[in-house]
């Protein structure tokens, strides 16, 4: 029963991922992250079995770090970049959207050695950990926009942590505070570099700042 | 002994196909506080119909006299193919889905070139949309129905119909085709998001302005058969969900009548509470509907499932 939930939320999580694949604006995109981020909490619950008090430290802080402080911090970076939309990414939203259907079946066969003898095998917690994590380093790599690769990032942290909350059943923890940390650096640093490159020029494309002179 | 009910399931379609329109028609009237028009209205139009008679243009060939003929008589022998309440279809055989998508196509082929075939500019203009967004639900039909195939291990309708089954590991790719089908039928049977049914405005119609030049028996053929397709698509979407889990057969009919007017109503709650889309954005709309279809197929393929 545990795993039809497990596979009921993955579903969805994968779905988040896809509409972050195939969207142009930036408002639904980091909203999209947010939800994908305060469901992804539900996952360590769900792979436990059982509810002990260790887990209510990692839910609530995933909760509020990773569905509230983060996409709150990246939106109004946004909103004061005044960028509302990826208009020209590196590859079309079409092809997004099938290239996300390729790294999927990709990650379904780089999950098939890896989770041999874990109680979630049979379930979709593995491969869609992977392929959130995909989704992360595409968004990073296939958009132009500095705030989108921003969310990239974002999206890449969700993964980890899904990827955590699958493999290290009894320590998600451990890994969760270690990189929820470096994230939530890294998400700072990005607002305001977005922040400053948005009031240096009028866009946020970060393929012109390479052929920048000083 | 199941020929039986596979011929009453014929004639049932045939009898009920033309009550969901007005179930659709009497939840938007609701949404909207308003009485609305009768449920039989449909039927009511299609006697008034078959007492006329039928005015054709002197600028028209045969094609366009052909065109709802073809048009009904292909919705009508996809009924012969629909497996219902558990049962096989009447003219099942193994590979029966391909000709099921390509009666459609041909329905759809000759009301476009019907219409093409008035040589009306803004009738062209609708048979264009239809082919350009037919062309794109159909991929998505077509994996769909590979999906549910592969997880029935098996190619003919009835079987695949019969061996739906809900579990753990199937519940993810069956929602997902489940939701791809439901795309599909609001786009083919021409309805709000994609395409509004009431429209009067050529510009923005699809369906509707290709037989904006029928009369006569001809639109009662043509009112007819979109209400037979709208009824086995249904049907299609309903068997995903609701997959006949009892044992007797009469529970399971009462099953898929309940599930096929429950499908109207909520055909008539997206209409109701949807805005149609821009014409720019239902081919991505469509686009969404083929990667649903592909990743329920990559969900059974892949392996444990």
């Amino acid at each position: 029963m545990t795993n039809l939930w497990i596979d009921l939320l993955c579903l969805l999580l994968m779905l988040a991922n896809f509409r972050m694949l195939g969207v142009s604006r930036l408002g639904a995109c980091v909203r999209t992250a947010a939800h994908q981020g305060m469901l992804l909490c539900l996952l360590p619950v769900l792979v436990a079995h059982d509810f002990t008090l260790g887990l209510v430290p990692v839910v609530l802080l995933g909760l509020i770090v990773r569905g509230i402080l983060m996409p709150r911090l990246l939106w109004r970076a946004v909103l004061k970049a005044g960028v509302r939309r990826e208009l020209v990414p590196e590859v079309g939203f079409l092809f997004s959207l099938l290239a996300g259907v390729v790294l999927l079946g990709l990650c379904f066969l780089i999950a098939q050695p890896l989770q041999a003898d874990q109680a979630t095998a049979r379930t979709l917690a593995l491969p869609v950990a992977l392929f959130t994590i995909m989704t992360g380093f595409y968004l990073i790599i296939m958009r132009r926009t500095a705030a989108m690769q921003a969310l990239g990032y974002l999206v890449m942290e969700n993964g980890i942590f899904a990827f955590g909350a699958v493999f290290a059943v009894h320590e998600p923890a451990l890994i969760e505070m270690g990189v929820l940390l470096d994230v939530l650096l890294a998400v700072f640093i990005m607002t305001i570099m977005i922040h400053h490159i948005g009031r240096e020029f009028d866009h946020l494309d970060t393929d012109s700042m390479s052929v920048l002179k000083d | 002994m199941r020929l039986l009910p596979a011929f009453l399931h014929v004639l049932l379609a045939l009898a009920l196909a033309p009550l969901l329109p007005g179930v659709i028609n009497r939840t938007k009237a609701w949404f909207g506080g308003r009485h609305g028009r009768p449920l039989f209205q449909l039927y009511y139009d299609l006697a008034k119909l078959a007492r006329k008679s039928a005015v054709y243009s002197r600028t028209t060939t045969w094609v366009f006299r052909a065109g709802p003929v073809i048009a009904f008589a292909s919705s009508a022998l996809t009924v012969l193919l629909l497996p219902f309440a558990g049962q096989t279809a009447p003219a099942g055989f193994p590979g029966d889905f391909l000709l099921l998508i390509y009666l459609f196509a041909l329905g759809r082929f000759f009301t476009m070139a019907a219409a093409l075939d008035t040589g009306s500019a803004f009738e062209g203009m609708g048979a264009s949309r239809e082919a350009t967004f037919s062309a794109l639900a159909e991929p998505a039909f077509f994996l769909g129905l590979a999906a549910l195939a592969f997880h029935a291990r098996s190619i003919s309708l009835g079987l695949i119909y019969e061996r739906m089954s809900w579990s753990t590991s199937t519940v993810a790719p069956l929602m997902l085709v489940a939701a791809a089908f439901f795309v599909i039928l609001l786009i083919e049977n021409s309805r709000i998001p994609f395409d509004d049914p009431e429209t009067h405005l050529e510009l923005t119609m699809i369906h509707e302005v290709m037989v904006l030049d029928r009369s006569g028996p001809d639109f009662l053929l043509i009112q007819y058969g979109a209400a037979l397709k709208l009824w086995v698509m249904a049907a299609l979407f309903t068997g995903i969900l609701a997959p006949a889990p009892f044992a007797s057969y009469g529970e399971n009919l009462a099953l898929a009548l309940g599930a096929q007017g429950l499908a109207a109503v909520l055909i008539g709650i997206v209409e109701s509470t949807m805005a149609r889309l821009r014409l720019a954005r239902i081919p991505q709309m469509l686009t969404g509907s083929i990667i649903l279809s592909l990743l329920s197929l990559l969900f059974l393929l892949r392996p444990f499932a």
